[in-house]
């Protein structure tokens, strides 16, 4: 891979939120360490998959990618140009070549915009299409690359389904002509039956306009669908990388295999035979992380040696990107899962015990 | 049979209806809100009340039957005694001669035009403290966030004040005089204005079309101007309804207390309140009538803003 291949390149990207306390005087009392170090290139006109659990900090990231959340330190390259040290206004007319796609298309688009007002006004924005004529010419053909009638210009977003609301904002982010899509989470908020419909969609897109998708997802088959490389995050760090099939059939981290081994498989028998890895404990906070590998504290083969202590990087291991200091151990068979016990965690100031609920003693107590 | 086909008459006319509609331009929310309020009870009967006391208070001062100000039958009033309910004064007389029904409708036009103008100034003040606070609060990062905090800690010292008190005082520095009533009712109302929009601007910057928009490059005022203000508004446009109904009430209040309009000629509810209160045992329609007209105007603005908070609020959109 040459270096004009790569469209994006981060590097060592971390985005920590202060923790303040006080009414008048606030201190910094910590930082939530949402991203927390994380290396990735994009390759122009590949689909980088993100996947990771609620809270790993994969929508964090894709944000401080596009500058939408300031990060704490690191670098984003965009086809060369170094966006975290940018002006705010050179910044601005970048974003016409790097655009998002969120989530929720209801809390995402203006209620009170129409659909040309939505469509327009990155338009007005970088000042494409000099005349109202140009601009509607532009719409209309995003309208038909998005598959979305013309009668939609002047409707507004509540009176659309959910999967007409993330086409339109779609054509809001391709109406620019971006080289770069963040999609975040782009179908979790839909029916299945309209996301495969999305999908193909972003897939079409990509084979004609040629686009670089950076494609955030918890959604196992549809990243694997959907991506060229796949990356995977836990408490704000990448753990793996690699090619879409490679990771699928080949996890080499403890927390890529434990989340391939929590996809059903269509055959019943398999499904009852295969082997499956149950994580212990939730996620740790990410304002007071775990020492050394982030994994370490619910990982089956930690190990006592450097595990605790020294945080792994990534590193290549037969074509994929690996921050584990037994990976080779453990694809090997050479080291084997052991049991971690669950750590229970109590709210604070409940008993001991769970209280007991009896029933009345009498049946007319209750009148 | 009839009944049937026509039923089935009914239903294929429906869904004409329905069909022709499509190709009908969209319906924005404020549309859709306004044909929710249209169907609301509560809200046709304010609507109702607020109308006929506008059209009283503009067409009714030309009208009526005397000057306001004419002590036509002054002497008929005797120690005791003021004549009531007759043929030439509907409303009677009042405590030195004048007729009372020239006087309330006249009057009507002063409460109309001490409310309107109070809650206008209120609003204007309010929502441009509270507009520049919310805007640098929601997307101006750190210096926002100063000019926020100082904006508010003055708008709390206004808060901080019962409102009537505010009033008295002000109305005590400017001088007894009908501004002076607009502008201490309005300055009361400038902090209730100002903490709604901010509060609701801050919201609407976190919003997810916010962050859309600074994606797309749209510049930070722009976004202020067309997405976070107009998603903003409408509580504030219910509070300006609601608002109208206490201005009224309050300028009433300063009259009562003296603190109003010093003009004799020129008749205002809460004065003829506080007048009548001295011949309450002898003529207690002089102290109800501008009373009822108080209290009925406050509950039509009323009935009127809580039937819009209604239309407004998205949670009820279907």
């Amino acid at each position: 891979m040459t270096g004009s291949d790569v469209l994006v390149e981060v590097r060592d990207l971390k985005v920590h939120f202060p923790i303040k306390r006080g009414v008048l005087f606030e201190r910094t009392v910590g930082h939530v360490k949402a991203v927390d170090g994380v290396d990735l290139s994009i390759p122009r006109g590949k689909t980088y998959g993100l996947v990771g659990e609620s809270g790993c900090g994969k929508s964090t990231l894709g944000r401080a990618l596009l500058q939408l959340t300031p990060p704490t330190a690191g670098e984003v390259s965009f086809d060369g140009v170094e966006l975290t040290t940018l002006a705010p206004g050179k910044l601005r007319t970048m974003r016409k070549r790097m655009q998002m796609i969120f989530q929720d298309p209801m809390s995402s688009l203006d209620p009170r915009q129409n659909v040309e007002s939505i469509l327009t006004e990155g338009l007005q924005a970088h000042g494409i299409g000099g005349n109202r004529d140009e601009r509607r010419k532009i719409i209309a053909e995003t309208l038909d690359k998005v598959g979305l009638p013309r009668w939609a210009l002047s409707r507004y977003p509540h009176e659309f389904s959910g999967g007409q609301r993330q086409r339109i904002g779609i054509a809001r982010a391709l109406v620019l002509g971006p080289e770069l899509i963040v999609a975040d989470e782009p179908v979790s908020a839909l029916d299945v039956s309209i996301q495969a419909q999305v999908v193909n969609l972003l897939d079409e897109l990509q084979d004609n306009l040629g686009l670089t998708y950076l494609v955030i997802a918890h959604d196992l088959a549809v990243v694997r669908h959907i991506s060229d490389i796949v990356g995977v995050m836990y408490l704000g760090g990448l753990v793996e990388e690699a090619p879409s099939d490679r990771l699928y059939t080949e996890p080499l981290h403890p927390y890529t295999r434990a989340l391939m081994s929590a996809v059903p498989v269509p055959d019943p028998d398999v499904e009852d035979r295969r082997e499956r890895i149950l994580l212990a404990g939730d996620l740790p906070s990410p304002a007071n992380p775990p020492s050394g590998c982030r994994f370490h504290t619910r990982c089956p083969w930690a190990q006592p040696t450097r595990c605790a202590d020294e945080r792994p990087v990534l590193r290549e291991i037969g074509g994929s990107r690996v921050a584990c200091h037994f990976a080779e151990q453990i694809a090997s068979g050479e080291l084997r899962p052991h049991k971690v016990s669950a750590e229970i965690v109590r709210p604070e100031g409940e008993g001991e015990e769970p209280g007991v609920v009896s029933a009345p003693s009498e049946p007319g107590s209750f009148v | 049979m009839t009944i049937i086909s026509r039923k089935k008459k009914e239903k294929i006319d429906r869904l004409a209806e329905l069909a022709a509609r499509d190709d009908e331009r969209g319906v924005s929310l404020w549309q859709e809100a306004f044909r929710r309020l249209r169907r609301n009870p509560a809200a046709i009967v304010g609507a109702v009340v607020l109308g006929l006391f506008v059209i009283v208070s503009v067409v009714g001062p030309f009208l009526v039957p005397y000057a306001p100000e004419a002590q036509l039958w002054k002497g008929e009033i005797r120690v005791g005694f003021i004549p009531g309910v007759r043929a030439e004064n509907w409303f009677g007389l009042d405590h030195i001669g004048r007729d009372q029904f020239s006087r309330m409708v006249v009057g009507a036009r002063q409460t109309l035009l001490v409310g309107v103008v109070a809650t206008m100034i209120g609003l204007a003040v309010g929502s441009l403290i509270g507009g520049i606070a919310g805007a640098a609060a929601g997307l101006g990062g750190r210096w926002g966030r100063a000019v926020d905090n100082v904006l508010m800690r003055f708008i709390d010292m206004l808060l901080a004040m019962p409102s009537l008190l505010l009033a008295i005082s002000i109305a005590a520095i400017l001088g007894a005089s009908l501004t002076t009533v607009m502008i201490a009712v309005g300055t009361v109302s400038v902090p209730v204005f100002a903490r709604l929009l901010r509060g609701a601007m801050i919201a609407q910057s976190n919003s997810d079309y916010v962050l859309a928009a600074t994606s797309l490059g749209v510049r930070k005022p722009k976004i202020a101007l067309a997405h976070v203000v107009p998603n903003s508004l409408a509580p504030v446009i219910v509070q300006a309804t609601l608002t109208l109904a206490t201005a009224i009430i309050e300028a009433a209040a300063l009259s009562f207390l003296g603190l109003g309009n010093n003009d004799a000629s020129i008749p205002e509810w809460g004065m003829m309140l506080a007048d009548a209160q001295r011949y309450i045992d002898i003529a207690p329609r002089l102290a109800i009538l501008p009373a009822l007209g108080i209290i009925i105007t406050a509950l039509g603005f009323t009935l009127l803003g809580e039937a819009m908070r209604e239309a407004l609020d998205p949670k009820l959109r279907k």
